[in-house]
């Protein structure tokens, strides 16, 4: 009986049930979120901090897309760029050496690549997300598999706060401190370690948008 | 002409030294740019705005020195000059 009113239903009734239904399964997917900043806000922030010299600085030419799915964290995967000519420190000669051959190699190696696989160790509280991004991470050339602290923070419909109404979607901020050892990565490994210290503490806060048309 | 050149390193050491004060007594090197923390609003991160601003550090101070040393230094080449009235009453 109730197989023979579903037949009786219209046809243009079932059709837009169905898009209904599948227009809910699909607000789960996931979201691409673009870290290229038009404010010019994200910014990694660097310091090597050796017994007779602290250095700090910071570099903003970020870019890179990850995926990110609300219902699914551990699902999330992108690709961060962080351009090696945007390193700043206060200093000019500083900064030349820093970019020079020797060092940062800017010209030879103009990218810090961050290619994050999974998340691993993953727990929620309110809208952050802990976890660990397990990923590849490129410096100088050599590239190295790493595991690094991350907090995302989902902003649903932030975006248009942020372009004063201009564009409409959501924000994902992302922070994660690590460390990694200058060395490792052919950085000035014969540098004496008591001017210029091995481990560079990194310091990200990036956001990116997931503009909806 | 060793007079002068006396007081010329005087000031130079005198300038350098107050104007390195002036600057927060900056012990690193110089800088150009100093950071200033921004905070972004929405999503709360914190960034660094870099402003044009020129900050002393030691080795402005120490070049400062030198220069002031070089001019005090130089000012040995030259012979003390000798007083008109002293020549006229040994005359």
């Amino acid at each position: 009986m109730k197989a023979t009113r579903l037949l009786r239903f219209p046809t243009p009734t079932l059709t837009l049930a169905l898009g209904l239904a599948l227009t809910v399964s699909s607000g789960a997917a996931p979201l691409t979120f673009d870290f290229k900043d038009p404010k010019g806000v994200n910014n990694v922030s660097f310091s090597l901090d050796a017994p007779l010299e602290a250095i700090n600085g910071s570099a903003n030419g970020i870019s890179g897309k990850v995926t990110f799915d609300p219902d699914n964290p551990a699902a999330t995967k992108g690709r961060i760029v962080v351009e090696t000519g945007s390193m700043h420190v206060p200093n000019p000669m500083m900064k030349e050496h820093m970019l020079g051959k020797q060092w940062m190699d800017a010209e030879g190696h103009p990218e810090v690549v961050f290619e994050v696989v999974r998340l691993k160790s993953v727990s929620t509280e309110g809208n952050g997300i802990r976890a660990e991004a397990v990923g590849r991470f490129k410096l100088k050339g050599v590239e190295k598999e790493i595991t690094v602290p991350v907090t995302l923070t989902y902003l649903a419909n932030k975006l248009a706060d942020r372009t004063n109404g201009a564009m409409q979607g959501d924000l994902l901020v992302i922070r994660a401190k690590f460390s990694v050892k200058r060395a490792d990565y052919g950085i000035n490994p014969g540098a004496p370690a008591d001017k210029v210290a091995d481990t560079v503490e990194l310091k990200l806060a990036i956001a990116g948008a997931a503009a909806r048309s | 002409m060793r007079r002068n050149l006396r007081y010329a390193a005087c000031f130079i050491a005198l300038l350098a030294t107050t104007w390195w004060g002036a600057r927060g007594f900056n012990r690193g090197f110089t800088k150009t740019s100093v950071p200033v923390p921004v905070i972004d609003e929405i999503t709360g991160i914190e960034s660094v705005d870099y402003q044009p601003r020129f900050v002393p550090g030691i080795d402005f101070l120490g070049v400062s020195a030198a220069a002031a040393s070089l001019l005090a230094g130089s000012s040995l080449l030259f012979r003390k000059s000798r007083s008109r009235s002293n020549d006229n009453t040994t005359t």
